[in-house]
């Protein structure tokens, strides 16, 4: 795994694996959508609007992986000192924060037609309103500090102590008997769902699993180059300082 | 390693008597932002005896929220923070030192006067026992999950702003629990579960808080 600690030869593989994640994210985004809106049955009871489930579910589940490969990267950055996996954690952020919000937006146009509101403070609810929360203060405090570089182990720090939040969003639905239904997908004796909507499930799934990766490799391309660039300007003041210095010697000579 | 433990907290204990201003400030905030209810939601008894453990329980959370920056902010400016992490002494007993501070600084007052605010906002009489009781069990939790954010924003422009959003969202278990626990007794159910989950909320924190804290004032005093 160290191998790959290195920055360099990690945006070689994920430079070389860009344009394969994001074709294959567009060829299953259209077989995800043909599927979801066209080939798969209506529900019984919530009709035409159970769709809303191919978005809503994919986006709630990269939105949490997303998390805990943000909280992974911080980890592994504050324990072996790997930059990369800071970079990582940055360039994860703010895809994690879009896909959150999908999922509680999507939540609650779903929830309008099904549930009767839009909102309700159940525990499923509130445990993903707080991932939100967190992804939010985790950039906040990324670029909190007048030395860019003062903010990656703090924001690292929080994304670790974040993680506590996972657990609780993924057994919020057994713990406390509320609104939101229990998971048919990971249910015992396997998911219990038509097919046709489980592959339609499965191919969004797929859809928004490699479009965010892309989407992060782009971020963490950008990341890396706003290193770079800090350390390349950071090298040029010092010249400057030295140059400067040297003038300064020669006129009071 | 107790020992460590009591002069850190008899050394901001002192600093908490000599600067009893910081206490009495934020008492007075508990106070008065519980007077502003009654004009908000109307002076109705029923109304605001419903809706006053989650009063009291909310402003309990921003009150402690507001004394956060007394935990480190100022020992960091004076440079003291520096040299409580270069003692040979474990930093994260340390913090546990000034969280217990803290805690005897905000916290105990804010238990002394919750009765005062269940009187103003017409709680239930059996009431109180139990809300007295999830303070004494929640806010010690809330000074040291308290401690991981003040913490982790020393040194941060608008360090006060940015430690409610990512304090605040952490609070909510505990404010949860807490409520809840009122509500039951209210309705005559048992307080148990909910005090069984405050508990272990405030077991964990004592363990993982003042890990999280140190490391995070050793990146700030480097």
């Amino acid at each position: 795994m160290h191998r790959f600690a290195n920055p360099a030869r990690f945006m070689r593989v994920a430079e070389r694996l860009l344009p394969w994640f994001l074709g294959l994210g567009g060829i299953l985004l259209l077989a995800g959508l043909y599927q979801g809106l066209i080939a798969s049955p209506a529900d019984y009871q919530q009709h035409e609007t159970v769709r809303i489930m191919y978005l809503h579910v994919p986006a709630a589940i990269l939105a949490q992986g997303f998390y805990f490969g943000m909280a992974l990267g911080s980890a592994s950055f504050l324990i072996w000192k790997h930059p990369l996996g800071d970079l990582m954690a940055r360039a994860m952020a703010p895809v994690g924060a879009a896909l959150c919000f999908i999922c509680l937006v999507t939540g609650a146009i779903w929830g309008k037609p099904t549930w009767g509101t839009y909102w309700v403070w159940d525990a499923r609810l509130t445990s993903m309103l707080i991932l939100l929360f967190l992804y939010f203060g985790y950039m906040a405090l990324a670029n909190a500090f007048d030395d860019p570089s003062r903010g990656h182990k703090p924001a690292a720090l929080l994304a670790v102590v974040g993680v506590v939040n996972i657990p609780v969003i993924k057994f919020s639905v057994y713990f406390f008997n509320t609104l939101h239904q229990k998971s048919t997908l990971f249910a015992e004796g396997g998911p219990s769902m038509d097919p046709d909507m489980l592959l339609a499930l499965m191919l969004m799934l797929g859809a928004l699993g490699f479009l965010a990766t892309a989407m992060a490799i782009i971020r963490l391309r950008g990341e890396m180059t706003v290193v770079k660039l800090r350390a390349a300007r950071h090298g040029l003041n010092r010249h400057d300082d030295a140059t400067q210095d040297v003038k300064h010697e020669e006129t009071t000579r | 390693m107790t020992g460590v433990f009591l002069t850190i907290l008899k050394r901001d204990l002192l600093l908490t008597i000599r600067q009893s201003t910081d206490v009495a400030l934020v008492m007075a905030f508990f106070v008065v932002a519980a007077a502003l209810f009654p004009f908000g939601v109307g002076p109705g008894p029923e109304t605001l005896g419903r809706i006053a453990p989650g009063i009291v329980w909310v402003l309990a959370l921003l009150a402690v929220m507001l004394s956060l920056d007394r935990l480190f902010q100022q020992d960091w400016e004076d440079g003291a923070l520096e040299l409580i992490t270069l003692t040979p002494a474990p930093l994260p007993i340390l913090v546990l030192g000034k969280a217990a501070a803290h805690w005897i600084g905000t916290g105990l007052p804010l238990i002394a006067l919750a009765p005062l605010l269940g009187i103003m906002l017409n709680l239930t009489e059996t009431a109180y026992p139990i809300l007295i009781a999830g303070l004494a069990l929640g806010t010690p939790s809330l000074s040291l999950i308290g401690a991981v954010g003040a913490a982790l924003t020393l040194g941060a422009r608008r360090a006060g702003l940015l430690m409610a959003l990512l304090v605040l969202p952490l609070y909510i278990p505990v404010l949860i629990f807490g409520v809840t626990a009122v509500d039951a007794a209210v309705a005559g159910f048992s307080v148990r579960p909910h005090f069984l989950y405050l508990g272990a909320i405030l077991l964990a924190s004592l363990a993982l808080a003042p890990l999280a804290a140190a490391a995070a004032i050793r990146n700030a005093v480097e």
